[in-house]
């Protein structure tokens, strides 16, 4: 991989992670981590999202987060639970108080399926206001989670029918262990949890190659995990690092 | 840095043979700089090995560690239901072989001292003893080891090094039930690349009883890899995890067998 290469890493966490205190969850310590590692930008969610009720404080939270101690590459990324009542207005916040770009959902921790008719509506809402939809499959392997709080990781299944809500929408699963048969344009996987032998090869070859981004899942993961992925793949680093998640974006064509 | 990787899988690299497969993984070592490999196991279908599945696995990896015998380590796939067989292969692939070390699985669980007769016959060839060890928040196999098992073994044999396969998976319990047993190190293997893992390990175990391994192919070098590189513990410490701890366990063994380094 060139030295020089930049990375846009998507899938990282503020706060705390409820079970236990992480190396860098602390967010200079992060951030001094990932500049050290020449990224340029970074998806910011919050672990509070997780299991806080009071999901208005959690986005105010790392908006502010992002803004003070974010060194200029932390992106914030909020979070809707289409369960609670009103909804709408914390989506309407994170996308125009806050202006973020990007919504993370829990439905497993929130305790809704893909499938549900809230999912759906909250896809449509937020394809109405062109922000992408993250959904991390689980956010720790089940068999080392807390044996009083087991939470099954979410069935990615109906993702292929969400991702058909309409062509605005843009839908990006997190902490994926499998390979799912998804070829959808509008759907990209990021590789914090891909494993095995040639795992990220088998991925792109599973949903394509310019539909697998940059995801370290940190600071829950060591973040060098994600950029020696890159090396041991052999595949292209600037399309896994930067490019493929700018288009994502939509900021290249 | 210099890198041993304690824990490798050979057959989930495809090819037709033994040999392809080996090809296949050193090539990926040689991309990410992992120098020697420890490997075992030919499929992971058998929980339970008859004799006779003893004998395919371990000759898989004997093609293995012949065909690569400067950069592979073999250990031999024994199983406590099978006493008698695992003594036949520990003598046929350890004392009269080339393998230096002893894989226990899941068959049944080390707190058994059924398991005793292997242990003392792989101490008495000075072989590497690997006890893979889980506790899964959903409930281990029924022959499958915890690491508070892993401690009623390392009890019966304290003038014995043992590994402690995988630290448990649950980590922060694995490490802890290890603690009070000095002959025992654990192996960073095979879980997900969770932060402050090898930290904690360094913390309550000290530097010289962490080693890496990575479980590769059911995982990637590098999730595991970066369990060392990304903890932040100094670098004396990140090498002897990475190679020296592995180097001096197997020293002994390599001698007798007249491996040079």
């Amino acid at each position: 991989m060139n030295a020089r290469q930049v990375i846009l890493d998507t899938n990282v966490s503020l706060s705390r992670y409820p079970f236990r205190r992480l190396p860098l969850d602390e967010t200079p310590k992060l951030v001094a981590k990932l500049k050290q590692h020449k990224v340029t930008r970074a998806l910011a969610g919050s672990f509070d999202a997780m299991l806080h009720h009071d999901l208005g404080a959690v986005n105010e939270r790392t908006a502010r987060e992002c803004k003070e101690y974010g060194g200029g590459i932390l992106a914030p990324v909020g979070c809707v639970d289409p369960t609670q009542p009103d909804w709408r207005e914390e989506l309407r916040r994170c996308h125009e108080a806050y202006r973020m770009t990007a919504i993370r959902l829990h439905p497993n921790y929130h305790g809704y399926t893909l499938a549900d008719s809230a999912a759906r509506e909250l896809f449509a809402d937020a394809a109405r206001r062109k922000l992408l939809v993250q959904i991390p499959l689980e956010m720790e392997d089940e068999r080392t989670l807390h044996p009083r709080l087991k939470v099954a990781p979410v069935d990615w299944r109906p993702c292929a029918e969400l991702a058909a809500v309409g062509p605005t929408l843009r839908l990006q699963i997190l902490n994926c262990r499998l390979f799912p048969a998804i070829k959808a344009k509008n759907v990209w996987f990021d590789f914090s949890m891909t494993e095995g032998v040639h795992g990220i090869r088998r991925l792109t070859d599973s949903v394509g190659t310019s539909q697998v981004v940059f995801g370290s899942h940190a600071p829950f993961y060591y973040w060098e995990s994600a950029l020696l992925k890159v090396t041991e793949s052999g595949l292209d680093a600037a399309a896994l690092c930067e490019t493929n998640a700018r288009r994502m974006l939509g900021e290249l064509p | 840095m210099t890198i041993w990787d304690l824990h490798c899988h050979p057959a989930s690299f495809g090819g037709r043979t033994p040999e392809e497969s080996m090809a296949e993984l050193v090539k990926l070592a040689d991309r990410m700089g992992v120098e020697r490999l420890c490997i075992y196991l030919s499929t992971l279908a058998h929980t339970d090995p008859t004799a006779d599945q003893l004998r395919q696995h371990n000759d898989y990896i004997l093609r293995c560690v012949n065909h690569f015998a400067h950069r592979v380590f073999g250990f031999v796939y024994v199983n406590p239901n099978h006493v008698q067989a695992s003594l036949d292969e520990i003598n046929r692939c350890v004392r009269d072989g080339p393998m230096t070390g002893i894989k226990l699985w899941v068959a049944r669980r080390c707190n058994d001292a059924a398991i005793d007769p292997i242990i003392e016959r792989a101490a008495a060839l000075k072989a590497v003893i690997f006890q893979h060890t889980w506790l899964k928040t959903g409930g281990n196999l029924p022959g499958e080891s915890s690491p508070m098992d892993m401690a009623v073994l390392a009890a019966r044999f304290p003038n014995v090094p043992l590994i402690c396969g995988h630290t448990g998976g649950n980590w922060e319990i694995g490490v802890r039930a290890m603690r009070p047993f000095p002959n025992v190190s654990v192996d960073l293997a095979g879980s997900d690349p969770t932060a402050g893992f090898t930290e904690m390990a360094v913390r309550e175990l000290g530097a010289r009883r962490v080693i890496y391994g990575s479980d590769t192919g059911g995982r990637s070098f590098s999730s595991q890899l970066a369990k060392v590189h990304g903890a932040a513990i100094p670098d004396e410490a990140r090498q002897r995890i990475f190679s020296e701890n592995l180097k001096e366990m197997m020293l002994p063994i390599l001698r007798a067998k007249g491996v040079r380094l």
